[in-house]
C-alpha cells in the first residue's frame, strides 16, 4: 500500500478538530517531546558506553604491562607496550591461528556460496520429482541444534579421515552453512525475472552457462548478503573446531587459540598477551564492519526480515 | 534444451546433497541409534540397550539442573533482549525532537548509535566471553567492574560475580543480553522505518501520546519481526555452550549452578569416560526441547498479518 492512502487523515482532522483544545494538546506534546528527547539521549548514551568501553578497554589494556592491567584496570597505558602484540602473535601462535582461520573461512565461504547457490537455483527454478523433499531436507537443518550431532559427527569425520584436518573443517563448515544459504538463495532466485534466462536458453546457452554468466551476476546482492553472513558465522565458530579439530595445535583456529590463551594466562600471568590476543581477534572484524557497516547490518538481518 | 534438464539438475544437486547427506543428515540419524547403545570409548563394540540411557538421564539430577538452566535462559534472555531492543529502536526512531512538519523524528546520531550497538554482533562469542570474564574479575582492585564500583563509592556492591553460586548464571545472562541487543535495535529500526510516518501523524493529532503510539501502532506492526527475533534468541539461549564453557568457574560451576545441557553433553562425550551413548541421548532430549519451543512459538505468534 502506498503512503498516499493516509494523507487525508492529517489535514482533515486538523480542520475538524476543536481549535483551542488542539492547541493545548500541541503545547503539552511539545514539552513531552523535549522530556522524551532528553530521556532517550541519556539511555542511548549509557548503552553506547556499556558497549564501547569494554571493547576500548581490551584495546588499551593490550598496550599495558600485566602488572598495570591488574593494579590499575581503568588507567590508560603510560607507555605503549607493543611487545604484548608481538608476543601474542608469535609466541602464543596467534599469527598461525589467524592464518588458519583465514584459510578455513576463505575456502568454506566460497564453497558454501557456490554449492548453496547451485542447489538453490535448481530448487527455485526447475520442477522435478523430489524437489520439495530435497528443499525441506536442506531447510530442516536450520531447526535442529548442532550440539545434538556432535558425537556422530565426530565419528563420521574420523572414519572419513578428515578429523583434525583443515579440509575436514572446511567441509563441515560448508555442510552446516548450507541450510540457511539454500533457504535464503532459493527465495532470492524466485524473485529474479525469468525472461533473461529464457532468452539466453533460446539463444543456445546451456543451463550451466546461463547460471554462471546470467543468474549469478543478477543474484549478486543476495550472494553478498549471505556471503557476509557466512564469513562472520564461520569466523566466529567455536564449538565445531573445539570438537573436530582438537589434535595438533598448529592446525587450530583463532577461537581455539584464544580460549587456550585465556586458560594459559591464568598460569603464566601474561595479561598483556591475553588482551593483545583478544585485540588481534577483534580488530579485523570490527574494522571490516565499520567500513562495510551497511552491508554487514543488511546481511546479518536479511534472514530475520523476510 | 529439454533433454539436458535432468542432467543439469543432477549435476548441480549431486555435490551439495552428498556433502549435506554425509555430514548433516547421517549424523542426525545416527544420533538416535547411538543413543540406544551403551557405547563408551572404552569398549570398541556397542551393545543395544534400548531406552536405558534415557532412563538414566531422567533420573540424573545434574541433567535436570542443566535443563532448568537452559529453560531459565530461554525464559529470561529473549524477553529482556527483545524488550531492550524495542526500547532503544523506538528511542532512535521516534524519540527525537520534532522539526517543522515531521510528526516523528529519530534522535540525532541515530545512525552512529546503531553502528556502536551492533559491535558485539560481529565479534565471536569467544572474544565476548573471555572479555567479560576479565571484566567480572572478582578481585576488588583488578576487575574492571569491581574497580568501577570501588571508584564510585559502591564498595558494598562489589561481588565475586562468576564465583558466586547465587548470581553466576545471572552474570552470564547479562553478557548474552549485552551481546545481542544491538542486533535487534538494527532489526527493529529497519522495521520501524518502513512504517509510514502518516500513521503516527494521524494518531498524534488525535491526541495519542508517544507511549500509546508505541503500544498501539509500532508493536502490532512489528509483530512478525518480534516473533522471528524470539525464535533466534531462543536458539541462542538453548545453546549458550560457549558462554558457559568459557566464562563459568570449573566448566558449569560454581557447584554446577551454570551448567547447561550442551555443555553437559560435551563433557559426557569428550571429557568424562567418553560415554557416547549417554551423550547422544542428551542430544535427542535437546532436539525435543527445541521442537517444543519452536511449535509453541509458532502457535503463539500465529495471527493475521497486517499489511501496510
Amino acid at each position: 500500500m502506498t503512503a498516499e492512502t493516509f494523507e487525508p487523515t492529517g489535514p482533515a482532522s486538523e480542520k475538524t478538530g476543536a481549535r483551542p483544545k488542539a492547541n493545548a494538546r500541541w503545547g503539552w506534546k511539545r514539552s513531552e517531546g523535549l522530556v522524551l528527547n532528553a530521556f532517550s539521549h541519556v539511555f542511548l548514551v549509557v548503552w553506547a558506553l556499556m558497549v564501547g568501553v569494554p571493547l576500548l578497554w581490551a584495546l588499551w589494556s593490550s598496550f599495558k604491562t600485566s602488572g598495570d592491567i591488574l593494579s590499575h584496570p581503568w588507567s590508560l597505558p603510560t607507555h605503549l607496550h607493543f611487545e604484548n602484540w608481538s608476543h601474542a602473535w608469535s609466541k602464543a601462535n596467534m599469527g598461525r591461528y589467524f592464518i588458519n582461520t583465514v584459510i578455513v573461512v576463505g575456502f568454506s565461504t566460497v564453497g558454501t556460496m557456490l554449492l548453496g547457490s547451485m542447489a538453490a537455483y535448481v530448487l527455485a527454478r526447475f520442477e522435478f520429482p523430489l524437489n520439495r523433499l530435497i528443499y525441506f531436507l536442506f531447510v530442516g537443518g536450520m531447526a535442529f541444534p548442532v550440539v545434538m550431532v556432535l558425537v556422530p559427527l565426530f565419528f563420521v569425520t574420523k572414519n572419513l579421515g578428515i578429523l583434525n584436518t583443515l579440509p575436514g573443517l572446511i567441509l563441515v563448515y560448508i555442510a552446516y552453512s548450507l541450510p540457511f544459504t539454500v533457504f535464503f538463495m532459493t527465495s532470492f532466485f524466485k524473485t529474479l525475472p525469468t525472461s533473461v534466462a529464457e532468452a539466453a536458453l533460446v539463444d543456445g546457452a546451456s543451463h550451466t552457462r546461463t547460471f554462471f554468466q546470467i543468474m549469478v551476476p543478477m543474484a549478486k546482492p543476495g550472494i553478498i548478503s549471505i556471503g557476509i553472513f557466512n564469513v562472520l558465522g564461520q569466523w566466529n565458530q567455536y564449538l565445531l573446531p573445539l570438537v573436530l579439530n582438537q589434535g595438533d595445535t598448529s592446525k587450530w583456529v583463532l577461537t581455539q587459540g584464544l580460549a587456550d590463551l585465556a586458560v594459559q594466562q591464568g598460569y603464566q600471568g601474561d595479561w598483556g598477551g591475553l588482551f593483545a590476543g583478544l585485540s588481534i581477534a577483534m580488530m579485523p572484524v570490527l574494522a571490516v564492519y565499520v567500513v562495510f557497516q551497511r552491508q554487514v547490518q543488511a546481511g546479518l538481518t536479511a534472514g530475520a526480515l523476510k | 534444451m529439454r533433454h539436458g534438464k535432468y542432467r543439469f539438475i543432477i549435476g548441480f544437486l549431486a555435490v551439495p546433497l552428498a556433502l549435506y547427506g554425509v555430514l548433516v543428515i547421517s549424523p542426525f540419524v545416527q544420533d538416535f541409534q547411538i543413543s540406544m547403545t551403551n557405547w563408551s570409548g572404552l569398549t570398541p563394540e556397542k551393545h543395544w540397550v534400548g531406552l536405558a540411557n534415557y532412563r538414566k538421564i531422567i533420573h540424573d539430577d545434574l541433567f535436570w539442573k542443566a535443563l532448568w538452566h537452559n529453560v531459565l535462559l530461554l525464559l529470561i534472555v529473549p524477553v529482556v533482549t527483545l524488550a531492550l531492543g524495542l526500547f532503544f529502536a523506538f528511542m532512535l526512531n521516534v524519540g527525537g525532537r520534532r522539526k517543522g512538519s515531521a510528526s516523528v523524528a529519530g534522535v540525532r546520531g541515530a545512525g552512529f548509535y546503531k553502528i556502536i550497538y551492533f559491535f558485539p554482533q560481529v565479534l565471536s562469542v569467544t572474544v565476548i566471553a573471555i572479555l567479560w570474564q576479565q571484566i567480572y574479575n572478582p578481585d576488588p582492585e583488578d576487575g574492571l567492574l569491581n574497580s568501577l564500583l570501588g571508584h564510585i563509592g559502591l564498595t558494598s556492591l562489589q561481588q565475586s560475580w562468576l564465583g558466586d553460586p547465587s548470581i553466576a548464571l545471572a552474570c552470564i545472562m547479562a553478557v548474552m543480553i549485552w551481546a545481542n541487543v544491538g542486533f535487534y535495535v538494527v532489526l527493529f529500526s529497519a522495521g520501524m522505518s518502513s512504517i509510514p510516518g502518516e500513521i503516527y501523524e494521524a494518531s498524534l493529532l488525535d491526541g495519542a501520546t508517544r507511549l500509546t503510539t508505541f503500544f498501539r501502532i509500532t508493536l502490532p506492526l512489528l509483530r512478525d519481526t518480534v516473533a522471528t527475533g524470539w525464535v533466534y534468541m531462543g536458539i541462542i539461549a538453548m545453546d549458550a555452550f560457549a558462554y558457559v564453557q568459557l566464562m563459568s568457574v570449573n566448566n558449569g560451576g560454581p557447584n554446577e549452578t551454570t551448567d547447561v545441557v550442551p555443555l553437559l553433553l560435551y563433557k559426557t562425550a569428550f571429557r568424562d569416560n567418553s560415554q557416547y551413548g549417554l551423550a547422544a541421548a542428551m542430544g535427542v532430549a535437546m532436539l525435543i526441547v527445541t521442537l517444543v519451543f519452536a511449535v509453541l512459538t509458532l502457535r503463539l505468534s500465529r495471527r493475521e498479518r497486517i499489511e501496510f
